[in-house]
């Protein structure tokens, strides 16, 4: 009896020792945890929650960045960027120059990957050259096409004259600059577009084209009642992914227009720019930064909610 | 007949291809022909193709007229310190978040995933004056620091290892290797590719970097390239086309290479999210 019971707590023992050598295996493993998560987190807190969160701050006070006490102000910033004309304007440009950049990234990246899923000699060659404006420089993409604007000694005025077109002084002009933008941007992003959609041609089973070619069907039908609804989820990503990076394009803007002439290409991201960096206005720009944020926001969430709904396509 | 009709379109095709390639191939060429030409060829209508003369002197003029050697150093020395920050917190992140224990692992990785919806586009301003008040306005960490934390190269990484076979990990663990060694000799040499991929994403991105810079610096000295090339632009205007033209060659070689390279590595890692997503 006694034997037993002393046998009986040695057990105990020994259990209660190794479930604390695992729980000190366990308590090891949450350290090293945090030890390896931790400047990845520090430095996303740091300059990526915290300055949101001093922004929604800064957004409800009148500030020149120089004075050493912030005016609180409460909803003044939103209420005069929205009650004035110039910030609707400066909306009303962004969604032109977006609208526009998604527009031809969807219809001209995809004409341009069917066009190079077909097989012809040289189409490795035309889709590198297609997508490697991608990885230049916007500031010297944008100096190219300054001097391809240049309307006396620049490219465009060769290929327009032929056709009895003069070429307008596209940058100096404030109806011409933002489709100078525009053609300059799809030109450096439409490579993204194109080789994505090729991803999503190639992904097509070739067995619906078969039968549908068995039932008669003609090259527009199958591009119409295949191609098309099997790419929309595709399209949608090109639409969302080019809405994103279009709404921060600014290296082609700083070099090409500087936002003018007279404000005509003055888009979102560079209004936050002057107005924090040569305006000084610092509660204007956290306040149009926030409504930044926003539509950004709008825009994931509507494509996470779809991309939820999209799951049965596959 | 429809042979006929099937060889004209296939003419169409290759006209469409031409015409394809044309559009994109001949602005890369007029910036190479540029930089080769002097002022009386660039400043002609109709325009000359093949310079006769090529002005190979554009190219160290360009190179004097602004401190472009200055301008390389700051770039790499951004870029490199900028990269491996990016892809070590990339790693360790991923296999924290894959292969350690920890409760409510789940919600911290969604915390990092929030933070793919504010670009740093969107915090100019506040991370500007952080940076300004640790006194760190024209210097290499400010602007490395705020570029170094990774969210989507994260979790690229980390969907990738939840690919990798339990097994090996298993063999590790068995041998006796701490989860650094597990990392180092087992789950980097298998993830080559994608880390490769990662890398470059980010050495492309860090190299072409503009707003940032831009903002965080002010002395001519600690310009970067991109940055360095729009102030020889302003500073020369729209009269020395050669000039600048040579100038932007020394901005996009160095990117053109390596896309010349790794292209599969590089089209593979920026539509992955479409693919994986």
């Amino acid at each position: 009896m006694l034997v037993a019971s002393i046998a009986c707590v040695h057990v105990e023992k020994r259990k209660q020792s190794i479930g604390s050598a695992k729980k000190r295996r366990v308590e090891r493993q949450h350290l090293l945890f945090l030890a390896l998560i931790a400047p990845n987190f520090l430095l996303l807190g740091a300059f990526t929650y915290w300055p949101m969160i001093y922004q929604g701050y800064l957004s409800l006070t009148r500030w020149n960045m120089l004075a050493p006490q912030k005016t609180f102000v409460g909803f003044d910033n939103y209420t005069n960027l929205f009650s004035g004309s110039e910030f609707w304007g400066v909306l009303f440009k962004t969604f032109y120059f977006m609208g526009a950049v998604v527009l031809g990234s969807v219809v001209l990246g995809l004409a341009i990957a069917i066009l190079l899923n077909q097989r012809l000699r040289g189409r490795n060659f035309v889709r590198s050259v297609v997508f490697a404006p991608v990885i230049l420089s916007g500031a010297a993409v944008g100096l190219v096409w300054a001097y391809i604007f240049d309307p006396n000694y620049g490219l465009m005025r060769t290929f327009l004259e032929p056709f009895g077109v003069s070429s307008p002084d596209w940058l100096g002009s404030t109806q011409y600059a933002m489709p100078a933008l525009i053609i300059v941007y799809l030109w450096k992003s439409l490579g993204l577009s194109v080789v994505i959609y090729l991803a999503g041609l190639q992904n097509i089973s070739k067995d619906l084209y078969e039968a549908a070619r068995i039932d008669g069907a003609n090259k527009w039908v199958l591009f119409r009642h295949i191609t098309l609804p099997q790419l929309s989820p595709v399209t949608f990503f090109v639409v969302l992914t080019t809405f994103i990076n279009s709404f921060q394009a600014f290296d082609i803007i700083a070099v090409m227009t500087g936002g003018g002439p007279v404000n005509a290409t003055t888009t979102l991201i560079w209004y936050i720019y002057q107005e924090a960096f040569i305006a000084f206005r610092a509660g204007t720009a956290a306040a149009a930064a926030i409504v930044m944020f926003l539509l950004l926001l709008v825009i994931t969430v509507f494509q996470v909610r779809y991309a939820q709904r999209g799951v049965h396509y596959k | 007949m429809t042979a006929v009709r099937a060889h004209g379109g296939k003419v169409v095709r290759y006209a469409l291809l031409i015409l394809v390639a044309l559009v994109f191939v001949v602005p890369l060429y007029w910036l190479f022909s540029a930089s080769l030409k002097d002022l009386r060829e660039i400043y002609t209508f109709p325009p000359v193709w093949v310079p006769t003369d090529p002005k190979f002197s554009n190219y160290s003029e360009a190179w004097n007229t602004a401190p472009f050697g200055r301008f390389y150093l700051n770039t790499i020395i951004a870029t490199f310190f900028g990269v491996l920050l990016e892809v070590v917190n990339a790693l360790l992140t991923a296999y924290a978040l894959v292969f350690l224990r920890f409760p409510g692992k789940n919600i911290i990785f969604i915390v990092m995933l929030a933070a793919l919806m504010i670009p740093i586009h969107v915090t100019i301003l506040p991370n500007y004056l952080t940076i300004a008040s640790l006194g760190w306005v024209n210097t290499y960490q400010g602007i490395i620091l705020p570029g170094a934390s990774v969210a989507f190269g994260a979790f690229l990484l980390r969907q990738h290892f939840l690919t990798l076979p339990g097994e090996i990990l298993e063999a590790a663990r068995l041998d006796g290797a701490t989860h650094l060694q597990t990392l180092w000799y087992v789950i980097l040499p298998i993830s080559k590719p994608m880390i490769v991929t990662v890398t470059l994403i980010s050495v492309v991105t860090k190299w072409n970097d503009f707003l940032w810079p831009l903002i965080v610096t002010n002395s001519t000295g600690m310009r970067t390239l991109p940055i360095g090339l729009s102030y020889l632009f302003n500073q020369e205007g729209a009269s020395q086309w050669g000039l600048i033209m040579a100038a932007t060659i020394f901005v996009i070689l160095p990117v053109l290479l390596l896309f010349l390279r790794w292209q599969k590595h590089i089209v593979s890692g920026l539509t992955s999210g479409a693919t994986k997503g």
